[in-house]
């Protein structure tokens, strides 16, 4: 249902329809998308053309939701290997939208949106706006970063298509974000949720009192975050915290959210096929069991995503909701079954770091990384030995030789981190496996 | 006619600056003078030694991050003008300090002027032309050991 | 017959409308934008003063009979004072830095997005965009207009957009060449720095896919364009714009590239002597001067832009019957633009306060050694600035630079530098040194 000119805002909206859809024709209307999606991504892309023969599998052989289980997954690697256009199901020419994130090394991961995709992406990011008590009056302050990464604009394009005033101040510079966020009544803000205890945290510096604002709710997401953390927003911010999830593989935010009662994320389960695997076994695990979240899209149309490896481990809340929402929850994420982490929205692989190591001295030099959280703001800092190599007796020199690590590392990893030198043989070693990654956040 | 240096990595927390000095002291090496530089985050400790070959295994030993860099060393007369005199003789020359420091020793009324620059072979030569008393390694330690 | 060196393609008749055609609608509309003013308190109190009311309109030579609106005027009634609609219809709210602290805010409805987005796509497609391109946006997006302008006009010619946004050279480049994007997007000075990485990468400049460049933001010179266009192997096109009037869109080149249309069924355009406030003879440089004829939220009327260019109203081959402005070579104030980004001198000196209480002596130099700006502000150290520790001393630099980031939204060298060598000045301190050179061409 599209909203009517006579529509009120607050309560039910029309745009939600689909969360309430009675299960068996959910179930069936998933089924023959999905038949959909496995022919187009059969005819038009070669690497799940070949998965799909090695499976023994035919295009038309899905005749029930159960035999999702005999797909073959995809991975981020098959993203890496197919790059750039190797998993485009239609031609260059439908393509309106290209976004990309950090791969696991020097080179991006590619995703690609046609016109109908786009839509489909406003509209579930519409609901998602929707389940979190959002309308077409609400002023919303999109402080998540604009460009390749998905959350920015996407956030953008679904607050603009519920009709709200958008705000699209980008990440940083919290004294704006404040300034902004009091001169022009915003009541929703989309960020990470540690960037807003930041803000809160700031404001009280400035003597503004976020809890005297007409700021009502925040649509967080992006990094893992707590139900303490939940707790302390809500009661520092006066407002409600809704959490949201998404990957750019899959569209990007807007997978799932929660609603107001908070107790798990709906997914859009018209668009996205949800599965919980044991990710050792690639089993599928029954609703209630903890495991890896695998998702498959229904509707998109220029890359298709069949099964895809989210590496995020939640479950599937096997109960329905208070809401009435027929579509299912999954449980907040917090942990992943890869080495991934997330820093102030962004995500890292250790290996990224390495190659931007590499590419500066040549070698592998011993280093940690260290992830603290201060005043509620991410932090990441790279403890690199010193070499003989590296070493200079002058200030000057070290300092040049930091400054390219730190440049080498931004260029990398898209966002700036601290680079500190350190004496040799101070970073521990490890037999077998090295800890690279010390994360001392604590998710409070 | 000029000196080796010893610098040493040292990260800029408390406590790291003793672990080569005990070290040098351990092994029974006597620091002649010793300049420190530092920034918010590192520092770089710069040494002179009368045997600098050892000192700088011992200091590897120790698990530091050691470098050896040729310094030039001045004597002049420990009284007002005495830094400027040699700063004047390099002004006009295309020299460039990268940096230097100065020690005064025993009651004697000299001080040691000690100099890294770009070049050390030119600066020796212009030095010594303006007849600048540059020091041997020897006569530096001699002069601070006597 | 000329020769256009690629399709001279036309987005919207209305672009070609004939001369009388095009003033009538001129006229209707700002008989239209008056009366809406009229509800603005600002301009109530200024048609007030000024004893006209909507019925004065005749001719569009009344227009000189109206009042004029400037950035302070806009900084005065800061949020969102000038609004002539209500909140409720807005879609979108975007900034622009301001002479302090403070921006200036300008808001949007739906349809003067929709607006915005067809008249970038007007200049997109005169200079070369096609659907079936992939359009690469290298600008920053977020409250600067020039993003977004951009993303919507390509969005809505139907090309594919990859939102690269501002910084990471070497990804831009490998996005560039990996996605074979046909027309780039960003400022002139941007594209230098791309051309500069690709010839540091190896890449000669067949190599790179970019057919097309529209650049913006900043000024630039037709020398930039020469060494841009050889560089990048692309064909580079200027267009104008600014957020107070509605942001990229204001004008740009068709494919002769002999000067930027001013979208006229929308904008009405003076050029006007700064001191004296009169028109300047035909073809003579003049500060510009816009009134939006048809945006809903935040019309402006004779917005002083402080921009100095020139106006050529003859017929262009091209078939559009707008006028042409000529590349902005000077401003009337004392507006820097670093990498794109609008910067006054007052929010260094702003900056400066905060970290140090009072505002020591200072100076900003900018120059262009590469292809890319560099601003340095060497402050003068104080006494009580001073510490003898190398740490704190970087620790003040450091809080100096994050304070100018903050404000300005830039990164800036800053230098301390020993009391009493900057020149002092007696009356306005000149504070302000720019290296770069600006032909008027």
């Amino acid at each position: 249902m599209t909203e009517q000119w006579n529509d009120s805002p607050g309560g039910f909206h029309p745009a939600s329809t689909p969360d309430y859809l009675p299960a068996a024709q959910l179930r069936d209307l998933q089924l023959r998308r999905l038949q959909g999606v496995l022919r187009l991504a059969h005819d038009n892309v070669e690497p799940y053309r070949a998965k799909l023969a090695e499976a023994g599998i035919g295009p038309d052989d899905v005749k029930s939701l159960d035999d999702v289980a005999r797909l073959p997954f995809t991975v981020k690697e098959d993203l890496r290997d197919a790059y750039p256009f190797g998993l485009f199901a239609r031609p260059i020419g439908e393509v309106v939208r290209l976004h990309a994130s950090s791969g696991t090394t020097g080179k991006p991961t590619v995703v690609a949106y046609t016109q109908e995709d786009l839509k489909v992406w406003s509209e579930v990011m519409v609901r998602s706006f929707a389940a979190c008590g959002c309308h077409r009056g609400d002023v919303i302050q999109n402080a998540y970063g604009y460009g390749l990464f998905t959350g920015g604009l996407g956030a953008h394009y679904g607050a603009e298509a519920l009709g709200a005033t958008v705000i699209p101040i980008s990440g940083g510079n919290t004294e704006r974000q404040i300034m902004v966020m009091k001169d022009f009544g915003v009541t929703v803000i989309c960020c990470t949720p540690s960037y807003l205890l930041h803000i809160i945290e700031r404001a009280s510096e400035m003597g503004v009192d976020i809890r005297e604002l007409p700021l009502k709710a925040g649509v967080f997401g992006a990094e893992p975050w707590s139900e303490p953390m939940r707790v302390r927003i809500e009661a520092a911010g006066n407002i409600k915290a809704y959490d949201i999830y998404g990957l750019s593989e899959i569209i990007g935010p807007g997978v799932g959210i929660e609603c107001e009662y908070q107790a798990g994320l709906h997914i859009f389960e018209d668009h996205f096929l949800v599965e919980i695997i044991d990710p050792e076994t690639g089993d599928p695990l029954p609703d209630g069991q903890e495991g890896e979240l695998v998702l498959t899209t229904l509707s998109k149309r220029a890359m298709p995503m069949i099964r895809y490896r989210t590496r995020d481990i939640t479950q599937v809340v096997p109960s329905p909701c208070p809401c009435g929402r027929t579509i299912r929850r999954i449980k907040r994420i917090t942990r992943r079954s890869d080495d991934m982490f997330i820093i102030r929205g962004v995500n890292v692989f250790p290996s990224q770091v390495e190659t931007a190591l590499l590419a500066v001295e040549g070698t592998l030099p011993h280093y940690q990384i260290v992830l603290t959280r201060e005043h509620d703001l991410d932090q990441m800092e790279v403890q690199v030995e010193v070499t003989p190599e590296v070493f200079s007796d002058e200030v000057r020199g070290l300092e040049q030789f930091r400054a390219q690590l730190s440049h080498a590392l931004e260029n990398t990893l898209g966002l700036r981190c601290k680079v500190s030198l350190v004496e040799p043989n101070t970073i521990e070693r490890s037999m077998g496996k090295a800890k690279r990654v010390m994360d001392k956040r604590k998710l409070e | 006619m000029k000196l080796h240096q010893l610098s040493v990595f040292l990260e800029n927390k408390p406590g790291r600056l003793s672990e080569p000095c005990v070290a040098l002291a351990d092994a029974g090496i006597n620091i002649l003078t010793l300049s420190l530089a530092d920034t918010q985050q590192f520092g770089i400790l710069r040494l002179i030694v009368r045997d600098w070959q050892k000192a700088r295994d011992v200091l590897e030993k120790a698990g530091c991050v050691v470098k050896v860099t040729e310094v030039v060393a001045i004597e002049v007369a420990d009284q007002p003008g005495g830094l400027a005199t040699v700063l004047k003789a390099l002004e006009s020359e295309s020299v460039n300090i990268e940096y230097m420091y100065a020690f005064t020793f025993r009651s004697e009324d000299k001080a040691v002027l000690v100099f890294r620059f770009d070049d050390p072979d030119a600066a020796v030569a212009k030095l010594q032309d303006r007849k600048l008393n540059v020091l041997s390694p020897v006569e530096l330690y001699e002069l601070v050991e006597q | 017959m000329t020769d256009f060196p690629f399709e001279n393609r036309i987005w919207d008749s209305a672009e070609t409308a004939p001369r009388a055609e095009l003033e009538r609608l001129q006229l209707d509309r700002l008989r239209g934008l008056v009366s809406r003013l009229a509800d603005v308190p600002f301009y109530k109190n200024a048609f007030a003063e000024a004893g006209t009311s909507p019925e004065d309109i005749r001719s569009l030579d009344d227009l000189r009979r109206l009042p004029m609106t400037t950035k302070d005027d806009l900084r005065e009634h800061y949020p969102l004072g000038f609004l002539a609609v209500g909140r409720d219809k807005l879609a979108r709210i975007h900034g622009s830095s301001g002479t302090t602290g403070k921006p200036t805010f300008v808001a949007y409805t739906a349809a003067d997005l929709e607006l915005w987005a067809n008249l970038c796509a007007r200049f997109l497609v005169a200079g070369g965009l096609r659907p079936e391109h992939t359009a690469q946006i290298a600008f920053g997006y977020g409250l600067f207009t020039g993003g977004f302008g951009l993303h919507y006009g390509v969005e809505k010619v139907g090309a594919a957009i990859v939102p690269a946004a501002a910084g990471n050279t070497q990804r831009q480049l490998t996005l560039m060449c990996d996605l074979q994007t046909d027309v780039l997007v960003c400022t002139p000075s941007y594209a230098l720095t791309i051309a500069e990485a690709a010839a540091a990468a190896g890449l000669e400049p067949r190599d790179l896919p970019p057919r097309f460049g529209h650049f913006g933001a900043e000024p630039w010179t037709e020398d930039m364009r020469r060494e841009i266009e050889s560089r990048l192997g692309l064909l580079a096109f200027n267009n104008y714009g600014l957020s107070e009037v509605i942001g990229p869109g204001v004008s740009g080149e068709c494919a002769l590239r002999d000067g930027m249309h001013v979208q006229e069924d929308h904008f009405l355009i003076e050029c006007l002597d700064p001191d004296t406030l009169e028109p300047v003879a035909e073809g003579e440089q003049g500060e510009l001067v816009i009134t939006t004829l048809t945006k809903e939220a935040f019309p402006v009327l004779r917005y002083r832009t402080r921009d100095i260019a020139r106006l050529d109203r003859s017929p262009c081959p091209c078939g559009r019957t707008t006028a042409r402005m000529s590349r902005v070579v000077g401003r009337t104030d004392d507006m820097l633009i670093i990498r794109g980004v609008n910067v006054f001198p007052s929010q260094i000196e702003e900056a400066l306060l905060h970290v140090e209480g009072t505002a020591p002596h200072y100076m900003i130099e900018v120059d262009r050694p590469g292809t890319l700006d560099v601003a340095t502000v060497r402050v003068e150290v104080r006494e009580q600035d001073f510490s003898d520790k190398m740490s704190q001393m970087q620790a003040l630099r450091d809080r100096i630079d994050r304070e100018i980031q903050s404000i300005t939204g830039i990164r800036m060298s800053v230098e301390l530098i020993e009391p009493q060598t900057l020149e002092r000045f007696v009356g306005k301190a000149k504070r302000v040194i720019d290296h770069r050179v600006t032909d008027s061409s």
